[in-house]
């Protein structure tokens, strides 16, 4: 449901000189590779270098404690070389420089891999920063009583997830340590509405306010905290949080009840009662999120960090027992060199990008205005293989439009056209408007004042099932279900004729929604509304098929209703007269059979749904219960938006599997460059293993090592950006990144090694 | 000719594959229970309708493989007390004994000693030869246990052990058995129970030649992958080896069991498809190393061929004329592909390039159909590797079979990986920078690292072959390279039979389009790659200080 562009009459003009909230720029705007960004990106780079921070990814800190130690020995050795004077001369100079040059790589092979997280981390800082302004210091309006209470409070939503969920996050309380000061004990006398008892408000700061509080909010005020609507109605500009300048309703009752802290009420009045705790607040969630500060290695995160360290204990192994090896054979190989093998042989490249890749896929998910709770919702949404969407909202536009008329016999087609238009001039429904519409656009039927006919509009009730205008002559109009007509015109001594019954039943048999509209006794014929498909759905779905991915729809429609759209919009299946408890029966149903089932909801008894759903995004415009249950919430409210989360998660693995592979396939090329170059004073012969006729031994060593820092840093758009994604099979998938990350990772190396030692050597660094 | 000769070979490793593999696949899922296997679980009071969960399942493993080792060990070491020992041969020392109860125990058949003159025919008989059927047997019921896991869903056992190798011994190593060692009888394999024959020459001087059951053991040295033979000289011995079929029908009994267990994978999960991509991806790494070894052999050593001292057409060096080269490489790449280390001609003397073919075989893990069982379950674990880092590709959480591959899997897969990688490398290291460990060596140079390092594989791989030229009966080895059996073969199951546990506990997903492919081409040769580079990667500084190295001296004119 998104009612973003609110039917609602009475939403106020913007009120000139009303605090205009913090503007949050729309994430787009920003680049990825902002100088901002980028230069707060070095700073951090050189805070991360702390081994605290370091031993979190234990392969780049392997290689930190390598740059640690080739820097201590070539300190002692210059020391001790300085100590025994006269020995200095060119022999001892060329191999200064040498470990000198590995030692600086080590460590911008360290500096690389900080950088890349810093970077990724940059765009949610900056975005971070944003959000903190929106949590100004508002004072809240808390009211002490609130009479309504007992009556609503069953309706409130249960708060159990979030208590449990929070109490697992590291405590937020830098904005209450802010501002503790309690503007409390000045009781104001506030005038209530007409009708409305008379409340004593307490002016607190509004990061004292709990769960529980209430507070009133009017025009101009920022709404103080996370809460429900429990009495009254206001448009709400919430572009601090969505980034959507647009206002939207919220009322009382309902699926529009949920406020959040830092939007801005812009007309009328409302009561909320908070649902928050200070430092949990949505914004505090938001906050977090987009800062990455609460960012926990998801499951796929954890099994690609263990392979990782496993592999570098094996290279380790491999590296440290050839220690040995090599003195059994009578050669010699300097700490420093082993050290400089060592990291080119683990998994630096994968190692040095796994948790920016995993930042910025949350950060793309960020840039769709989606707020996932954690990575592993990310990850989960590649895994979906079946979606569940709404029909209305999601497939359909959510309205019935008038699609054609249909004329009783001996009624012309123009006829009916102006006594539809006419019953549905003060029509204010979707489909009202929509008649008005077809009229206009098929017989240039212009749309007229009601007070010029002197006519009163009778509007639609659930009892009567009928619209229609009453005129003062006592001519009646009527449009509405057919039943409902038929018992209008059998009342006038008419009857609805044999035709329109049968045009009637065709339209039902379509699947759409067939009104009668009757004038007096006299039947004129019938509108045919037609649930309208939104465009390029069908090249969604024909998408998500590709990917492997089944589309079901849910509907209270008929099934007839249901077939009919089902196939025009392409869905895979389809659940017709579904309840809401029937979303969570289907979920069960489909995840017992192997599936991983993702949907979208906004309203309160979707929750069980969202929460059962292995990804479950929630509309912004939603209630509370919903937002708590789902693990996504999405800014925009736009449902169909689960498929580019879909698409995401499968570009963030993709991406951690590619650069994995090229990683671990770029071990081929080194061990060319540096195992003959470390043998060839003994084994001359090992020359033969050389198959990139690589100038010296120490510009092979040092080639490699600098390919192995200077590819982190020629990856970094790659793990930022993801890998391109393509909706085809996971076989073609597979073969194509195969080819390019797997071959590609075994040839390319060779090609920059041999590249790198040839500058080396012209510049005669080696 | 030889290539002719190297595919033929292969076409009939083709054919059995198949009904092999369906045999197995139907033996182990057989409801009926036979009287006869009846009598025996009465007899060992176990219950044949329970099954096991993967920990029971292991514990009953390692106490009966204790409980065997220890069993062998007395035999040993009270040999001169007990009967069928004609040559009236001493007991055997404790290092020995231990070494070589742990060595048959593990299926590795190291043999730091010659048979002949060490072990009583009674010793042989029971105490080793048991070993050969039960130490196949416990390797091949360990794979059906992982394949049952692979298969299951949402399942808490994974088969009962006792049901399993009584099985095993019964209708698949038993039969078998008997129809080679028949065979192998009507080459001119001796089976006998004489002491040794004294004989003049023509010469006129005095030859031992001892005299034993062999056939009834060469066929399940085979057979069971153990390789252990009767002689020292082991298959190339013309009593073990006689004919160029004997040698052929052996080659052919190292390959049977493991090349049908791929099959029996296909079967039970399904995916007919999957088990033939496991099998080609092990039936390309064995044509490749048969043909690189095979064309090693034949260009020879260029030293000798300068001298011409040698045939100038190939490396005769230690292989016997009755093979010749084409056998002798055919088998030395067979014999440790596979765990068997059964040898028809001596690998040390092999060229450098063409031995560190057998030496590359076992580092990978002996995976190319690899040993009875042993090969199927090493390939799964870089089936769970590959599957794991090449899956995340496609853009989902890397599932096997419908199965998530997680972090608990790619832990235990990686303990693994370690504990071969730290048994061959440390063990190496150790050897090679002590006095007790170089002291054994016969020759020095990039050639002495082969023999250790070949020794540590040899161990650690459960494989048993020897490169020969080391002298392997000191307490260093003895000690070391029965701690490399043990945690070659022990330590190894334990992970992976923990990932089988934990596959089988899954529910299974629901394949699709967006599924990770594990059959046809493209997996086989993600396979390949991952093997390549994940496990053969790790050894490859060692190698280029040993045989690589030695190859380009060789080339150059020097020799160790």
């Amino acid at each position: 449901m998104t009612v973003q562009q609110a039917p609602g009459p009475q939403i106020a003009p913007f009120v000139a000189g009303a605090p205009i909230p913090p503007p949050v720029k729309r994430q787009k705007a920003q680049s990825l590779f902002d100088r901002t960004i980028l230069r707060r990106a070095l700073v951090d780079s050189f805070f991360k270098l702390s081994p605290r921070r370091m031993m979190k990814n234990p392969v780049m800190f392997l290689v930190e404690v390598g740059a640690l130690l080739t820097t201590i020995l070539l300190v002692w050795d210059r020391l001790s070389s300085l100590s025994s004077v006269g020995q200095a001369g060119k022999p001892v100079l060329h191999e200064t420089l040498f470990q000198t040059q590995i030692t600086l790589w080590l460590w911008a092979t360290v500096l690389f891999a900080n950088f890349a997280e810093a970077v990724a981390e940059g765009r949610g800082k900056a975005q971070a920063d944003a959000l903190r302004k929106a949590k100004s210091d508002t004072v809240a309006r808390k009211l002490p009583v609130w009479d309504r209470l007992s009556s609503l409070s069953s309706e409130l939503p249960v708060w159990d997830r979030l208590s449990s969920l929070s109490s697992e996050l590291p405590v937020w309380d830098r904005l209450s340590s802010l501002s503790s000061e309690v503007h409390a004990g000045e009781p104001a006398r506030q005038g209530g509405q007409a009708g409305k008892p008379v409340l004593y408000e307490e002016r607190v700061a509004a990061s004292t306010l709990r769960k529980g509080d209430f507070v009133v909010v009017e025009a101009n005020e920022f709404i103080p905290g996370d809460g429900t609507v429990i009495e009254g109605i206001a448009s709400v500009n919430e572009s601090a949080v969505t980034g959507e300048s647009a206002p939207v309703i919220r009322e009382a009752g309902g699926d529009r009840s949920a406020v959040t802290g830092g939007t801005l009420v812009l007309s009328d009045r409302i009561v909320v009662e908070i649902t928050s705790n200070p430092g949990q607040t949505f914004l505090d969630r938001m906050i977090r999120l987009v800062e990455g500060a609460e960012r926990q290695k998801t499951p796929n995160e954890i099994a690609l960090d263990i392979l990782l360290a496993g592999l570098t204990i094996v290279f380790l192994l491999a590296t440290v027992t050839l220690k040995p090896f090599a003195i059994y054979s009578g050669s010699d190989v300097s700490v420093t060199i082993l050290v400089a093998l060592l990291v080119c042989l683990i998994p630096t490249t994968i190692g040095a990008l796994l948790s920016a890749i995993g930042i910025a896929g949350m950060d793309r998910v960020l840039q769709h205005n989606i707020l996932a709770m954690s990575g592993r919702a990310v990850e989960a949404a590649g895994d979906v293989n079946v979606l569940l969407l709404d029909k209305t909202g999601t497939i359909t536009l959510g309205n019935r439009q008038a699609h054609s008329f249909h004329p009783a016999p001996e009624v012309s087609d123009g006829e009916l056209a102006e006594i539809a238009q006419l019953s549905s001039l003060a029509d204010e429904t979707p489909e009202g408007r929509s008649i008005v519409v077809l009229a206009k656009e098929k017989f240039g039927l212009r749309g007229r004042e009601l007070h010029d006919l002197g006519a009163k509009f009778v509007p639609f009730t659930a009892r009567t099932r009928m619209s229609g205008l009453d005129f003062p002559d006592g001519r009646a109009i009527r449009k509405g279900a057919a039943d409902a007509v038929d018992a209008f015109v059998r009342e006038r001594g008419g009857s609805l004729p044999p035709a329109v019954r049968d045009d009637v039943a065709r339209i039902a048999a379509e699947g759409g929604t067939p009104l009668v509209v009757a004038d007096g006794r006299r039947v004129i014929g019938t509108v045919y509304l037609k649930d309208v498909v939104k465009g390029g759905m069908k090249e969604r779905f024909d998408r998500l098929r590709m990917m492997g991915i089944r589309t079901v729809m849910i509907t209270g429609d008929n099934p007839l209703t249901a077939a009919t759209i089902a196939r025009e919009s392409g869905v895979d299946d389809f659940l017709a007269e579904a309840k809401p408890e029937d979303k969570l029966a289907l979920i069960r149903a489909e995840q017992t059979k192997g599936n991983l089932v993702a949907m979208t909801g906004d309203g309160t008894n979707d929750a069980p749904a969202l929460a059962q759903a292995d990804v479950g995004m929630a509309m912004n415009t939603g209630t509370q219960a919903a937002k708590e249950a789902g693990n996504m919430v999405d800014l925009d409210s736009n449902p169909t938006k689960l498929i580019e989360v879909v698409e995401i998660g499968k570009q963030l693995l993709m991406t951690r599997g590619a650069l994995t592979t090229f990683s671990i396939a770029n071990d081929v090329a080194k061990y060319f460059a540096i195992i003959p170059a470390l043998f060839l004073v003994t084994f001359p012969e090992l020359q033969a293993l050389n198959v990139m006729h690589l100038a010296t031994p120490q510009s092979a060593i040092l080639s490699a090592v600098i390919f192995n820092a200077l590819i982190i840093v020629a990856l970094i758009p790659l793990a930022l950006r993801g890998v391109d994604y393509r909706p085809l099979g996971a076989g073609r998938i597979l073969r194509r990144n195969l080819l390019l990350y797997g071959l590609g990772g075994v040839v390319i190396p060779f090609l920059g090694i041999k590249l790198i030692d040839l500058l080396l050597h012209a510049v005669r660094l080696a | 000719m030889l290539t002719l000769k190297i595919l033929a070979y292969f076409a009939l490793i083709l054919a059995v594959a198949k009904p092999l593999g369906a045999y197995m696949a139907r033996l182990f899922s057989r409801e009926k229970t036979y009287a006869v296997e009846r009598a025996i679980y009465r007899l060992g009071g176990i219950d044949e309708t329970k099954e096991q969960s993967w920990t029971a399942y292991t514990i009953a493993m390692l106490v009966f493989s204790a409980v065997t080792l220890f069993l062998t060990y007395v035999i040993e070491r009270l040999q001169h007390l007990l009967p069928l020992n004609p040559d009236r041969l001493p007991a055997v020392a404790p290092d020995l004994a231990w070494n070589t109860a742990m060595s048959f125990t593990t299926n590795t058949n190291w043999q730091a000693y010659s048979g002949e003159t060490t072990m009583s025919h009674l010793t042989q008989m029971l105490g080793l030869t048991l070993h050969n059927f039960v130490s196949a047997a416990v390797g091949i019921v360990l794979a059906i246990a992982i394949i049952r896991g692979i298969a299951r869903a949402s399942a808490k056992t994974l088969g009962n052990f006792w049901v399993d190798l009584t099985r095993c011994t019964l209708w698949l190593l038993l039969p078998l058995a008997l129809v080679s060692a028949v065979l192998l009888a009507s080459q001119g394999v001796t089976q006998n129970f004489h002491p040794t024959q004294q004989i003049k020459t023509l010469e006129g001087k005095a030859q031992k030649i001892p005299q034993g059951p062999i056939a009834s053991q060469e066929a399940i040295k085979e057979l069971g992958t153990n390789g252990g033979g009767f002689f020292n000289a082991n298959s190339s011995h013309p009593y073990e080896n006689p004919t160029p079929f004997s040698n052929l029908l052996e080659m052919f009994l190292i390959f049977a069991i493991s090349a049908g267990l791929p099959i029996t994978l296909g079967i039970w999960t399904r995916k007919p498809r999957h088990g033939w991509a496991v099998f080609w991806a092990m039936a390309i790494l064995f044509l490749a190393a048969a043909f690189v070894a095979t064309y090693a052999e034949q260009h020879g050593n260029p030293i000798h061929q300068r001298l011409g001292v040698a045939r100038s057409d190939g490396n005769m060096e230690g292989k016997e004329v009755r093979f010749g080269i084409g056998d002798s490489s055919l088998f030395a790449t067979i014999t440790t592909d596979a765990s068997c280390g059964a040898v028809n001609a001596m690998h040390d003397s092999f060229t450098p390039i063409g031995g560190s073919i057998p030496l590359l075989n076992i580092m990978l893990g002996e995976i190319v159909f690899g040993g009875v069982g042993a090969g199927l379950y090493g390939m799964f674990l870089f089936i769970v590797l590959a599957v794991f880092i090449a899956g995340l590709m496609v853009g989902r959480t890397p599932e096997y079979l419908g199965k998530k591959i997680e972090a608990h899997d790619v832990k235990l897969a990686m303990l693994a990986v370690l504990i071969l990688a730290f048994s061959i490398l440390v063990g190496t290291a150790v050897a090679a920078v002590t006095t007790a460990g170089t002291s054994s060596l016969a020759n020095n140079g990039p050639h002495g690292l082969s023999e250790m390092t070949y020794a540590f594989t040899s161990a650690a791989g459960n494989n048993g072959s020897a490169f020969a030229g080391l002298n392997a009966n000191t307490r260093f080895y003895d000690i070391g390279l029965a701690l490399a059996m043990f945690a070659g073969r022990f330590l190894m199951i334990i992970p992976l039979m923990g990932i089988a546990g934990s596959l089988a506990a899954k529910r299974k997903l629901a394949e699709g389009v967006g599924t990770f492919p594990v059959d046809g081409p493209l997996f086989t040769f993600l396979l390949i790659g991952v093997i390549l580079i994940v496990g053969a990667l790790t050894y490859f500084p060692v190698l280029s200080l040993g045989p690589y190295v030695e190859q380009f001296l060789m080339n150059a004119g020097k020799v160790f």
